[in-house]
């Protein structure tokens, strides 16, 4: 092999079980903000209100949120405004869910492109991910201005270092929805079924983890099973870090974040596996 | 440091044939289930076996191949001989089955022109766009900008979304991309079949400067036998999955055409069925070109020919006549004998004769050649033809109208002698 290293690519036919080139992902930084960009502005070309969906659209569910399961169910809040408690677990819940069913269709949805050119494709589930960040951020900005909305009439946030913890929930969201997505888009490849399915599980997911209920609304003995679901203890934290409802579970969130990276690793594996090959067959 | 810029080694690609990917999860279960109780796999065909199912086809069946830095490649060979899974694997589109490939540098492919473009994003977002597919960084861009644009002749539209484009803009925008990008390997899959002819003269231009005094090494796969000579500098013949021929390009264009059976020197009319124009009493046995061994003429050259006839009655009358088809079926003109010529009964004879083509365009064509007399009472009695059988191309030389390819559909398929100009005011 000695003499050949001065060759930068070698093309093989069996890839290595973990073989990525963070590098050459680095290097390719640019089209990750590319495609960030063009999934961004593209979105809402030729549409009236333009950007402003993306204000209309949370406000929209979170305000039936608060109908349904506030007003008509009468579920919990922890004391917490239904407006403020369902805007603060909506937003992180949408930039999973849409973190995960963007990724998940990355190789069929892209497969033209694929197709005719190469480049690292773990940029584009990447970029993904990056554009479902947009909504989030937008989301915990109306959140900030309704909570300061509430604080001029009376009610009080916590504001303290516990606000730093957003960012490594952030983070870990982002991972989970990535690996869980990556996993979809290397199995649906070879079966359409799970293109069909997501939409579905993510849906079934939502009522799996806490978003319109409280996590002590979980009765005890089952919660060590539910806190096996590593959005249960993100969005508990996340809520907890926030508004300063209900608990901040760090034990559950450690494994969580466990669960998260071997999802991720599975996923990063499943994706090598499939890339090279799935024009064959796709 | 070496000067190979690729190295392929024992390559092969292997595809399944069949329906893939078209099984449903639920398919695959019933099969897997099927198989760990030892029974008969309910999704097979009934009367196929396991093995059977699994047919597969080799596209690629071993290629050896060492590309040095700055060699243009041209890569021929009909269709299905592997040129597209050779470049799909080259630009990493999808991987080998078998074999190895060390490639130094970095590679542009343009397996398509426009890959990546989004109708709603302005010429300039889309350049930036494809440029970062195609592996530039933005600075890169940025540097390359105004000779893209400038290339791309689209500067009046460059803030206009893509989709209000017309296809030739389209394609020349994308093309001013790649051409410009800092690639020390360059990957081309026919893209210049579009645009018109100015911008396909300007793209073989770049290309050449790219490989010429760039260093660049360009591979170029085409059908367009006229664009390959003009580029490359060494040409490979593809031809079921293996190389058949590497060296030099008029060689190997001449080894391809070889290969396409229609262009023979010889034909043998005996066993070609005949319509009930022709009473057949005088039969047209075999045509052959004379002093070649491949029907391919020079333009300007004139068409000798040898036809064998076999008479069965005697007639001192006998004409010959020609007409000449170009390939798409238009008819360019006919030509026929001045003299009679004299058969006996039962005697075969062979006719030498000379047809003057040269002012036929390079191109390809065929002949219809048809037996006929006038008899006593001026009838016209027709014996035998043989239509749309004999085929020949007319090539151009180097000098040929400017270097331009001969553009039949607009300018016809004969050239007129030159213009002479008696006297200028």
């Amino acid at each position: 092999m000695g003499e050949r290293n001065h060759f930068k690519t070698h093309i093989r036919p069996q890839t290595e079980w973990f073989e990525v080139d963070l590098g050459e992902i680095f290097r390719y930084k640019d089209l990750i903000f590319l495609f960030f960009k063009r999934n961004y502005v593209t979105r809402y070309k030729q549409t009236i209100l333009g950007p402003l969906w993306l204000i209309f659209n949370p406000l929209i569910t979170v305000l039936l949120y608060s109908l349904v399961f506030g007003n008509i169910a009468g579920l919990s809040t922890d004391g917490a405004p239904r407006l403020v408690f369902y805007l603060c677990s909506n937003a992180i819940w949408t930039f999973f869910a849409t973190s995960l069913t963007q990724t998940a269709g990355t190789f069929t949805t892209n497969a033209a492109l694929m197709g005719k050119v190469y480049f690292p494709r773990l940029v584009m589930p990447i970029s993904s991910v990056l554009t479902g960040m947009i909504d989030l951020v937008i989301q915990v900005m109306m959140l900030i201005v309704i909570m300061i909305g509430y604080t001029l009439s009376g009610n009080t946030f916590r504001i303290g270092p516990q606000l730093l913890l957003v960012f490594p929930l952030v983070l870990q969201t982002g991972m989970l929805g990535l690996g869980c997505g990556i996993i979809i888009a290397a199995m649906t490849t070879k079966y359409r079924d799970l293109a069909v399915l997501v939409s579905f599980g993510v849906q079934l997911w939502m009522y799996a983890s806490p978003v319109v209920y409280t996590t002590s609304a979980m009765p005890e003995q089952y919660r060590n099973i539910y806190m096996f679901n590593p959005m249960a203890p993100i969005i508990t934290c996340w809520r907890n870090v926030i508004i300063g409802t209900g608990e901040l579970p760090i034990g559950y969130w450690g494994i969580s974040w466990v669960i998260t990276v071997l999802i991720l690793f599975a996923g990063v594996i499943m994706f090598n596996r499939v890339e090279k090959t799935f024009m064959d067959t796709v | 440091m070496s000067d190979i810029a690729i190295k392929i080694e024992n390559l092969k690609k292997q595809y399944h044939l069949g329906a893939i990917g078209g099984r449903t999860l639920n398919a695959e279960l019933q099969s897997w289930w099927a198989r760990k109780r030892g029974k008969e796999d309910p999704n097979l065909q009934i009367g196929k076996s396991a093995h059977a199912a699994n047919e597969t086809f080799w596209a690629l069946k071993g290629i050896n191949l060492e590309i040095k830095k700055g060699e243009a490649i041209g890569i021929i060979g009909a269709n299905g001989a592997g040129k597209s899974t050779l470049l799909k694997i080259l630009s990493r589109v999808t991987a080998p089955t078998e074999g190895d490939i060390w490639i130094d540098g970095r590679v542009s492919s343009m397996l398509e022109v426009g890959t990546g473009f989004h109708g709603e994003l302005t010429g300039r977002e889309n350049i930036y766009m494809n440029g970062a597919i195609l592996g530039m960084t933005k600075k890169e861009v940025d540097q390359k900008m105004e000779d893209i644009i400038e290339f791309s002749e689209c500067r009046q539209f460059i803030d206009t979304p893509v989709k209000r484009y017309s296809s030739g803009m389209y394609v020349k925008l994308a093309f001013a991309v790649a051409a410009h990008l800092d690639a020390e390997i360059m990957i081309m899959d026919e893209v210049l079949a579009v645009g018109d002819i100015k911008f396909q003269q300007k793209c073989l231009g770049k290309m050449g400067d790219a490989s010429q005094s760039e260093g660049k090494t360009v591979l170029y796969v085409s059908h367009n036998m006229a664009t390959v000579r003009g580029l490359c500098t060494r040409c490979i013949v593809l031809k079921e999955g293996q190389v058949t021929f590497d060296g030099a390009v008029d060689d190997a264009i001449s080894r391809y055409l070889d290969n396409i059976s229609i262009f023979r020197n010889e034909f043998d009319f005996s066993s070609i069925k005949r319509t009930a124009q022709e009473n057949q009493k005088i039969l047209l046995k075999s045509f052959r070109f004379k002093d070649r061994t491949k029907p391919f003429f020079t333009y300007g050259e004139r068409l000798s020919a040898e036809v064998k006839i076999k008479s069965f009655i005697d007639t001192t009358n006998l004409s010959i006549r020609m007409t000449i088809f170009y390939e798409d079926n238009t008819p360019v003109s006919t030509c026929y004998t001045s003299g009679c010529i004299e058969v006996r009964k039962n005697i075969e004879i062979t006719v030498a004769f000379c047809v003057d083509t040269s002012i036929l365009a390079p191109g390809r064509y065929y002949a219809d050649i048809i037996l006929w007399e006038f008899n006593d009472s001026a009838a016209h009695i027709r014996y035998d033809a043989v239509k749309s059988e004999i085929k020949f191309v007319v090539e151009e030389e180097k000098e040929f109208n400017h270097g331009f390819e001969w553009g039949h559909s607009v300018w016809g398929h004969i050239v007129l002698p030159e213009i002479v100009i008696k006297s200028v005011y």
